[in-house]
């Protein structure tokens, strides 16, 4: 039974030619048919793999410069708004300083104008006050005068007096 | 059970005939498996295609783990061949064996020293031819007196005495096994209690040589990464 497997017995030299050719063969087959397109498309897969970590990195990246730049322009435009509500409110408050002006002075004007209006009149009362006093004091000055002066005199006053009074009219 | 092995002279050459049919059924187990797994590749793997990129993930780590990827990415395909051959040798011995005429025609073909030399001889015989092609003839001629000149004579031997062992191994370990299933197959054949008595040693020993031929399948790739990294890596 083992005398034909043991190491030299039996030796076949045609076994060790067939085992290698056969294993050559073999070899040659599968690299051809089996594990080239295997290798192919590990490899491929390997690539597909690192371009779409490179791809995801970089969309990363973009996404994040997006933001930044998102979060720049709102502050931007944060500022923007509030420097213009600023604007808007120190022009309200000028206007508004202005009105308050503009009716200060205008109540000045109507002051100082009643003011002269009641000074013109009392100027002019007094001045004809005065007229009617010294009208008066005169004609009760000719009254008492009256009693005393004779026919003539009293004429010739009377003329006097109307003369006067028509160079007066 | 006397078993003869069907011998026939051809061209001066003498041929074990079970031997030619069992390489011829290994290889050609191995070649369907390989082309139905790849047949239909994917960017997402499925099915068989899982387990070929397995294998060769596998061959890979066993490359990767001996030398740098540069120097053993063009020992791949040797690999995951060897591996998926030997493995595929190994198991066709276990589930029976067949003889005809007082020939035994079906068994493992690593089960025969002439077939497992033959692959180890080819091995060293490869490491041979890419250290000389790698690291050139006078390079190449370094590696067999370093460190220390007075250890030629030892690096000669270490030669003959790894394909000897890299080949015994493998043929040992599967024709114990063969022998050991042949008898427990006689003991269950002789009659019921002969039956009773082999079933369960039958059912371990099965699974111990299933075992038994993944572990040699492995340790022979293993071993042809280590001979070959020892003489093309520059410094390992």
């Amino acid at each position: 039974m083992f005398n034909s497997l043991i190491l030299g017995a039996g030796f076949a030299a045609g076994d060790i030619i067939y085992q290698l050719v056969a294993f050559i063969i073999l070899l040659a087959l599968l690299k051809k048919f089996a594990w080239g397109p295997l290798m192919g498309i590990m490899k491929e897969r390997e690539q597909h793999i690192a371009n779409e970590i490179d791809a995801a990195e970089k969309n990363r990246k973009e996404a994040e410069a997006f933001l930044n730049e998102q979060r720049d322009e709102m502050k931007r435009v944060r500022q923007e708004a509030k420097a213009m509500l600023e604007n808007q409110k120190q022009m309200a408050d000028q206007k508004g300083q202005e009105m308050i002006e503009a009716a200060r002075l205008e109540s000045e004007r109507l002051k100082e104008a009643a003011t002269a209006e009641i000074k013109r009149e009392r100027e002019s009362a007094v001045a004809s006050l005065r007229e009617q006093v010294a009208s008066l004091s005169v004609m009760i000055a000719s009254k008492v005068v009256e009693k005393e002066l004779d026919e003539r005199a009293q004429k010739q006053l009377i003329d006097e007096y109307l003369d006067q009074a028509g160079d007066q009219k | 059970m006397e078993h003869h092995a069907p011998t026939h002279d051809f061209l001066g050459l003498t041929f074990n005939l079970s031997n030619v049919l069992m390489i011829t059924i290994a290889s050609a187990i191995v070649f369907i498996l390989a082309v139905v797994a790849t047949r239909s590749l994917a960017m997402r793997p499925t099915g068989l295609q899982n387990f070929i990129e397995w294998v060769m993930d596998f061959v890979k780590g066993l490359i990767g783990s001996t030398m740098d990827w540069k120097t053993g990415g063009r020992f791949l395909f040797l690999g995951m061949t060897l591996l998926m051959y030997i493995f595929v040798s190994n198991m066709l011995g276990l589930p029976f064996a067949i003889s005809f005429n007082e020939e035994l025609w079906w068994k493992s073909p690593t089960a025969d020293p002439t077939i497992t030399l033959t692959l180890a001889t080819m091995v060293v015989v490869l490491t041979h031819y890419y250290g000389v092609k790698m690291k050139g003839p006078k390079e190449y001629g370094k590696g067999f007196i370093s460190p220390l000149k007075f250890l030629f004579p030892f690096k000669l031997i270490e030669e003959f005495s790894n394909t000897l062992t890299l080949g015994l191994r493998l043929y040992g370990n599967i024709y114990a096994g063969e022998i050991l299933l042949g008898l427990l197959a006689g003991l269950g054949a002789s009659g019921f209690g002969g039956a009773l008595g082999a079933f369960l040693p039958m059912l371990a020993w099965q699974g111990f040589s299933i075992f038994v031929g993944t572990i040699q399948a492995f340790i022979f790739t293993m071993l042809t990464m280590v001979y070959m990294a020892h003489k093309v890596a520059d410094d390992h």
